[in-house]
């Protein structure tokens, strides 16, 4: 068995981006970080598709962390950027935590479609909710670092090293976990359930465990997002946005935890490149960039490094 | 010898190209975003950018009537980016950064979604980047914030609710004794269903609400409304709807005699107007958002805008183009009122901001006048009539004009209390 090199690469991608962030333009800093909150939602959804189940409603839990990061500004003027982080996490880790009780009993396209019906019903609820802004949404406050609001030149890079931290450690502890014996059941409950059962292990327990998980990932990606972007609105619960971090599942493959952020970067530099050269038919380049992805690279973009090694 | 003569062409050609460019200043970088895909593209956002392309060309080509003959923004040309403003608030505050940061634009016109703007306002602060909003309604911009580089050229959505409320005051001569009201259920459905009830609650004291629906966006069948609606019996029925659950709403309340048993107001009738003349009976009441489309003014911008856009697009321009117009003629305003305080050098973007505030400049649809908002929100009068058919052409009838201050709030005051204390000024 080969040494798992994965958590020295982890490391060594984190520094380079700590150093190398210093020196990029601000904009593509801001890209990043878009793309590491992203990134934390579609490492859940990995967790999950390993067992074979998509969650075609990732963005509730996206939406909850948001949300709850950016409720604890309005209402407390908590601004502490690791305590809303913590909170969008617990929030949406707790929903998980309750609805994991029900969609744990289904798989295939009843689990997709049913957690698709319960974020379109927390849509639904913030639209009506007139007092949070309906569908305009509302601010959330400029966020803190230990009590400290870092000069206007640096907070985007303050902001991206959290968000590289609070990444690195998820991907990491995901990495641990997918390396022990429930982590591993992953695959064989894909395969065949039945003789899961039979050896003894709880399937219905293990896709808990990972819903909840993934969950408190989406939670966090979810709160990461509100303090990056300064706005959260119901859309974050839409079900475009949950397509979206399936198309990045897809995009980068459930190979490796680095496949997420991976998948999420590249799927942000064609979006803004796409939007940039073809202003009219962008969507179409994003489609066409998917298609090529799949036909080329079935297991994903990861399958890139994974072959190379490989060899 | 045709390799000669092409060597020649082009050695004379950049002989010649220095001088010429020496003549003219850099040209200005104007980032124009504005819905491309989605619902809200075809009512808004395609008839804005087409707005958007017609100036930028005719500006540079010192087309534009006076007082805009100069070439395009004191000189120097325009050049735009265009932008889709479809997607989640992310992607849009991820593209207005690189529009500022990567793009370099010098200033930034657009956004329809009140959403969009909200999200975007504080990211042009943060990044010092002169922004103009063109059509967005929401009247929480300034009233939550104060913005420096923020501007908004058009009125926001209070002024067509009061606006609405007035005109059917007047019209019923006071016979009102129920309302209702059928709009969509979101920000824009339900403030424009608030301003019109606290207005009418204001204007006719007494007046109840027979019902009020809220659909969800988009949900294209509207008959469970409509009966409501019709067995509430109102007099007055209001609805914010536009571009295709307008143009549903329409083709399903006609046949069931809504339009005859109550007045009806379509706020944003005008973009339907024309392509449903038929299905509208006489007697609809329908705005335009404020004085734009068939309620714009009689003059020499109005007649040049309004036929150039007719002769390009083959249909005259909807309230959402003439936003657009506004918006980047009001900059233009700006932008020339700055450089000539500047001894007729190219403004920092700080003197632009500074001739910007309280000003008071001409769009085609008349007067703007940038006096809410601390200095940063447009007012504008407003008009409303009815729907008549014209040899089968659709036009508006006892068209009734408001003027600003009576249908904007006063600055500094928030457009809910001022409805509520009963708009005293």
């Amino acid at each position: 068995m080969s040494r798992d090199r994965t958590p020295r690469t982890l490391a060594l991608i984190l520094l380079a981006l700590l150093v190398s962030g210093q020196f990029l333009p601000q904009w593509t800093l801001f890209l990043v970080t878009v793309a590491l909150a992203k990134g934390l939602v579609v490492l859940g959804l990995m967790i999950l598709l390993r067992c074979g189940l998509v969650s075609f409603g990732q963005a509730l839990y996206y939406c909850i962390g948001a949300y709850a990061a950016g409720m604890l500004g309005r209402l407390f003027g908590a601004s502490d950027v690791f305590t809303l982080m913590l909170a969008g996490m617990a929030a949406a880790g707790l929903v998980g935590f309750v609805l994991g009780f029900l969609l744990a009993r289904y798989r295939s396209i009843f689990f997709g479609l049913l957690s698709l019906a319960v974020s379109m019903i927390l849509y639904g609820l913030l639209v009506k909710t007139e007092a949070l802004g309906s569908t305009d949404g509302f601010h959330v406050l400029p966020s803190t670092l230990f009590g400290l609001r870092p000069a206007d030149a640096w907070v985007r890079y303050t902001v991206l090293a959290v968000a590289l931290l609070v990444a690195f450690i998820a991907a990491l502890l995901v990495h641990r976990y997918l390396g022990t014996p429930l982590g591993r059941l992953a695959s064989a409950i894909k395969d065949n359930e039945i003789r899961v059962e039979y050896m003894g292990a709880s399937a219905r327990h293990a896709i808990h465990v990972k819903y909840v998980i993934a969950a408190a990932l989406a939670g966090l990606g979810g709160a990461l997002a509100a303090t990056t972007v300064g706005h959260i609105d119901p859309e974050m619960a839409y079900w475009t946005t949950s397509g979206e971090f399936i198309f990045i599942t897809i995009l980068a493959g459930t190979g490796n935890v680095i496949a997420p952020f991976l998948g999420a970067l590249v799927f942000g530099v064609i979006q803004t490149v796409a939007f940039g050269i073809s202003p009219n038919t962008w969507q179409m380049v994003l489609g066409g960039s998917l298609l090529v992805v799949i036909v080329f690279l079935p297991n994903g973009l990861w399958s890139l490094f994974r072959g190379r090694k490989a060899a | 010898m045709y390799f000669v003569d092409r060597l020649v062409i082009a050695m004379t050609a950049a002989a010649f190209a220095p001088a010429a460019s020496l003549a003219q200043e850099a040209p200005l970088k104007i980032g124009v975003v504005t819905f491309l895909s989605g619902p809200a593209a075809s009512p808004f956002g395609v008839p804005a950018r087409n707005a958007a392309e017609i100036m930028v060309e005719m500006l540079n080509g010192t087309k534009v009537p006076a007082p805009y003959a100069a070439r395009g923004f004191g000189g120097a040309a325009l050049q735009m980016q265009l932008v889709d403003e479809s997607g989640p608030a992310t992607t849009q505050v991820t593209e207005f950064r690189n529009l500022a940061q990567r793009d370099n634009v010098d200033m930034v016109i657009g956004y329809v979604s009140s959403g969009n703007c909200l999200a975007v306002a504080p990211v042009a602060e943060e990044l010092k980047k002169l922004t103009v909003f063109f059509d967005c309604g929401t009247p929480r911009i300034f009233e939550e914030k104060s913005y420096k580089y923020v501007f908004r050229t058009a009125s926001t959505a209070t002024m067509d609710s009061v606006g609405a409320a007035l005109y059917v005051k007047e019209l019923k001569a006071g016979k009102i004794k129920s309302i209702a009201g059928v709009n969509q259920n979101y920000a824009w459905g339900q403030d424009s269903w608030v301003d019109f009830e606290a207005s009418m609650k204001q204007l006719t004291p007494g007046v109840q609400v027979a019902t009020s629906q809220m659909p969800k966006l988009f949900a294209g069948q509207y008959n469970a409304e409509i009966s409501t609606v019709l067995g509430a019996k109102a007099d007055v029925v209001h609805s914010s709807f536009w571009d295709g659950d307008l143009e549903a709403f329409i083709l399903q309340a006609g046949p069931r005699g809504l339009f005859k048993r109550s007045t009806v107001i379509l706020t944003t009738g005008e973009t339907a107007m024309y392509k449903l003349a038929e299905h509208i009976p006489d007697g609809v009441v329908i705005g335009a958002r404020g004085p734009y489309g068939p309620y714009a003014p009689d003059n020499e911008l109005n007649r040049w805008f309004s036929k150039t856009f007719a002769d390009r697009y083959g249909v005259p321009p909807n309230y959402a183009a003439y936003q657009m117009a506004q918006a980047i003629l009001g900059t233009k305003a700006a932008w020339e009122k700055a450089q000539s305080a500047n001894g007729g050098n190219r403004p920092s973007t700080d003197q632009a901001i500074a001739a910007f505030e309280r000003l008071t400049f001409e769009s085609p649809a008349g007067k703007v006048e940038m006096v809410i908002g601390a200095g940063h929100q447009a007012i504008t009068e407003t008009a409303y009539g009815v729907s008549k058919l014209v040899k089968g052409k659709m036009t508006v009838a006892n068209v009734k004009r408001y003027p600003a201050t009576m249908v904007n709030p006063p600055d500094g005051v928030k457009a809910a209390d001022w409805i509520a204390n009963g708009f005293k000024k």
